[in-house]
């Protein structure tokens, strides 16, 4: 029988926090950020296997990394908001718990597990003005260890994030309308996909967090919906409620 | 409750029996005679139109011989294309209704895509038959479900019995206390064109004619302000009509009765 090597602590979580990284790092941008009329999630993504989802009323998903891994995360968040949400009230469903309950899960994951989650995840809450304290938009990222940190305006995870915050970096306003920001953030996408090129509608993931509809505030756009806020047409669908 | 959870599947009824049984809701113990003192809620009805289906509820909730409450919501939007009108004992019943409309937006959530209709209303009668023990000893839960049918393009509805048998009506349908009394009206007015305007009137008309017979049923309360809940499901969604349309649709019904003004009425002065 051999003997074990020892390995520092040190070395597993550089190894672990390496091996996560590679993985992140094969997969595409998703980008979140801010528009007057809410917020705005867009992905690189031609599948039909979604990064982007509704969690709750106000309160979106966005996953890169491995699929499997990001979309159990998305279930875990959709059942802890709704039994948060049908054991206390609606509005008591909050993207700040929902994020540290991520935080810890992943954190947890990265520890505990031989090998890590090679996700990062993203929370975008939208305000709700008829609520004191609420009227505030938020978003927060979850990084493979678990690392939590919290955005003003808009974040980038994924792959290539440096070159897509660039561009964002330069083109970001506060209160844009949801034409220019749906066009920075394809512009984002752009610098940050593979040669900088050029991506048409059906090969964006658009969701929106809509503040003005009431209730379910989460919208999934249709390629035609893209091309209609990329065109500064007609702003959303109306409210089907 | 563990963000992270043993359950993996797409029920939030199963989600919370396996994880939180402690939120559901648990009727033992002999409730006869405590079932009596609880407020029951009415008489409800739908139909299809020309666009889809209505569902209508009266207010009024009554425990034994009294009056529980004048202004009791009995008609619910369980998403964004169906509705639930409840009869039976109130508390088990707005529950019911309240963890239908989680259990489809849940299922959305996870799958990607809504149930089809009748699994909606499939999931409804499963949730009745589980209530049956409590339904044995007064508690009943009987509700009737509607919504439109994004694949078919028509309205559909449904109607259940306490051993949560579920029967689908092509037509109308009437249940609670004044219920026979309801479905007797719409027999004589209902037809398969109704426009909307026409179905406002005929669920006025039928909840009336029903709070007429029958002591538990309200009614129209216009000293009060107090209309029936009337909604309607076509394509666009659900649509809930406001209480002025209920309002005129009444003044409508009243006048044709008293045989003034009945020149604008498309009703022909049927009584109810």
């Amino acid at each position: 029988m051999s003997m074990p090597y020892y390995v520092s602590p040190e070395q597993v979580q550089a190894d672990k926090a390496e091996f996560a990284r590679k993985g992140i790092a094969r997969g595409k941008s998703i980008v979140a950020l801010e528009f007057v009329g809410g917020a705005l999630l867009m992905a690189e993504n031609t599948t039909d296997l979604t990064k982007i989802g509704e969690i709750y009323d106000r309160v979106a998903f966005a996953g890169v990394g491995k699929f499997s891994e990001f979309d159990q995360m998305r279930k875990l968040g959709v059942r802890f908001a709704d039994t948060t949400g049908y054991a206390y009230s609606r509005e008591d469903v909050r993207a700040r718990g929902l994020a540290n309950a991520y935080s810890q899960a992943i954190g947890e994951s990265f520890t505990r597990e031989m090998k890590p989650l090679e996700i990062e995840v993203l929370l975008v809450e939208v305000g709700d003005d008829r609520y004191e304290g609420h009227n505030r938009n938020s978003i927060y990222r979850v990084k493979f260890d678990g690392f939590l940190s919290d955005h003003k305006g808009f974040c980038v995870i994924g792959g290539n994030v440096d070159d897509v915050q660039q561009v964002l970096e330069g083109g970001y306003q506060a209160g844009m309308p949801a034409g220019e920001a749906a066009g920075l953030a394809r512009r984002a996408l752009e610098a940050g996909s593979d040669g900088g090129s050029n991506l048409g509608v059906d090969d964006l993931e658009v969701c929106l967090l809509d503040r003005e509809r009431s209730g379910r505030k989460f919208v999934r756009l249709s390629a035609d919906q893209v091309q209609g806020i990329l065109d500064g047409r007609a702003e959303v669908e109306p409210d089907p409620s | 409750m563990q963000f992270r959870t043993e359950y993996s599947g797409s029920s939030f009824m199963e989600l919370l029996q396996v994880e939180c049984p402690q939120l559901l809701p648990n009727l033992q113990g002999d409730l006869t005679q405590l079932s009596k003192s609880l407020p029951h809620g009415t008489t409800v009805l739908a139909f299809k139109f020309v666009d889809g289906v209505f569902v209508a509820g009266d207010r009024l909730a009554t425990a034994g011989m009294q009056v529980a409450s004048r202004d009791i919501q009995k008609v619910f939007r369980t998403d964004s294309h169906s509705m639930m009108a409840i009869s039976g004992a109130a508390g088990p019943c707005i529950e019911m209704a309240r963890i239908l409309s989680v259990e489809l937006e849940h299922y959305e959530k996870i799958e990607g895509e809504p149930l089809n209709i009748e699994g909606k209303a499939n999931k409804l009668s499963q949730m009745i038959r589980q209530n049956l023990p409590a339904a044995m000893q007064g508690l009943a839960v009987i509700p009737l479900f509607a919504g439109f049918d994004r694949r078919r393009k028509s309205g559909r509805l449904w109607k259940f019995d306490v051993t949560g048998g579920r029967y689908e009506e092509t037509e109308f349908d009437s249940t609670g206390s004044g219920g026979l009394f309801a479905r007797e009206s719409l027999k004589q007015n209902w037809h398969s064109g109704q426009s909307r305007s026409e179905s406002i009137v005929s669920c006025v008309r039928a909840l009336t004619a029903a709070a007429d017979e029958d002591r538990a049923t309200g009614g129209v309360d216009l000293r009060r302000g107090i209309f029936p809940i009337v909604m309607c499901a076509s394509e666009s969604g659900i649509d809930e009509v406001s209480e002025s349309e209920i309002e005129s649709a009444y003044h409508e019904i009243l006048n044709t009765r008293s045989g003034a003004g009945s020149a604008g009425s498309s009703e022909g002065g049927t009584k109810p």
